[in-house]
């Protein structure tokens, strides 16, 4: 097997079992009060973390680039309430500016 | 499911300019075509194939490949978890139901399974499509950074934040998420400082 198919499958099944986790081994049970206020926090807690990371990091490295002024233009419209997909052009659009500039 | 589906259409093109940009890369990683697109197809979580293809492309070998991509899904644990009771039926088809779980489907949901189902059915197909088309046509894309790609999933994780943040406790729990998560990218691998972010959940529960 070639090293991209060794690493496509490695991946795969590694990401399957890690999805499934949850839905098969959690699913059904009865959860205390809680637990089930920390788990009503995880979505909080790693969409901030998924904020950051993808803003700020290169690698191991925590960079100020381009990306930081999709970053701006989604905040201000999601202030505005403007729609997702309105979000989503207008921080492509800022960030692709912002790198055509430098 | 249709309503996943109509919230998902948004999202749409974005995901299949980012599937395309995955296949692109893949090309340039010594991936096969047909490779990078079983990988879409079976993996399904975007960043983790970035990284296992850049480190497959930098010659970093295939543990070190594999590595990075399973850290970058560890998240997938505590989000599974977190989801786990929207689930029903068999275990073989919780487990086939669960691929369908990535962030924008999950965070979208919050909770509900129809919902979640839709937005990953649909993100799917624009992620696999993606990835076919950026395999194929590769070189005629060109350098995919110019399109800000990036910072439009960023701007769209700040989306999915806001939906989130109805309660004085989960703001705080993001605020403290944030903060982990800054201070550990310099210290630790890709994927860990996602994963510790959840360590921010303990914050929240005490004071309403």
């Amino acid at each position: 097997m070639s090293a991209g198919w060794a690493t496509v499958v490695a991946v795969g099944i590694g990401t399957v079992l890690l999805k499934a986790v949850g839905p098969a081994g959690v699913a059904g049970r009865r959860i205390p009060p809680v637990a089930d206020t920390l788990l009503s926090s995880i979505a909080p807690a790693i969409l901030a973390a998924l904020v950051v990371t993808e803003t700020f990091a290169s690698g191991r490295h925590f960079v100020v680039d381009a990306r930081l002024a999709g970053v701006g233009a989604g905040i201000v419209l999601v202030l505005l309430r403007a729609p997702l997909w309105l979000v989503v052009v207008c921080g492509a659009l800022a960030t692709a500016g912002v790198r055509a500039l430098q | 499911m249709r309503r996943g589906i109509r919230l998902a259409a948004p999202l749409f093109p974005a995901v299949a300019a980012l599937g395309a940009s995955f296949g692109v890369l893949a090309r340039t990683a010594h991936l096969d075509a047909v490779a990078a697109v079983v990988m879409s197809a079976t993996t399904f979580a975007g960043s983790s194939q970035v990284a296992a293809a850049s480190v497959l492309g930098a010659g970093g070998g295939v543990a070190a490949a594999v590595a990075a991509a399973l850290l970058l899904n560890a998240r997938y644990v505590p989000i599974g978890i977190s989801v786990a009771r929207s689930f029903r039926g068999s275990v073989t088809r919780r487990i086939g139901q669960a691929q369908l779980v990535v962030d924008e489907s999950w965070a979208l949901s919050r909770g509900d399974l129809p919902i979640l189902l839709g937005v990953g059915a649909t993100l799917w197909v624009a992620w696999v499509g993606g990835t076919a088309v950026g395999a194929l046509a590769g070189q005629a894309i060109g350098d995919t950074s110019a399109f800000g790609l990036d910072g439009a999933f960023a701007a769209l994780f700040v989306a999915l934040l806001a939906t989130q943040l109805g309660s004085r406790s989960h703001a705080r729990v993001a605020v403290l998420g944030a903060a982990i998560a800054a201070l550990l990218i310099p210290l630790t691998p890709p994927g860990v400082p996602i994963l510790a972010a959840t360590a921010a959940v303990l914050a929240g529960g005490r004071r309403r």
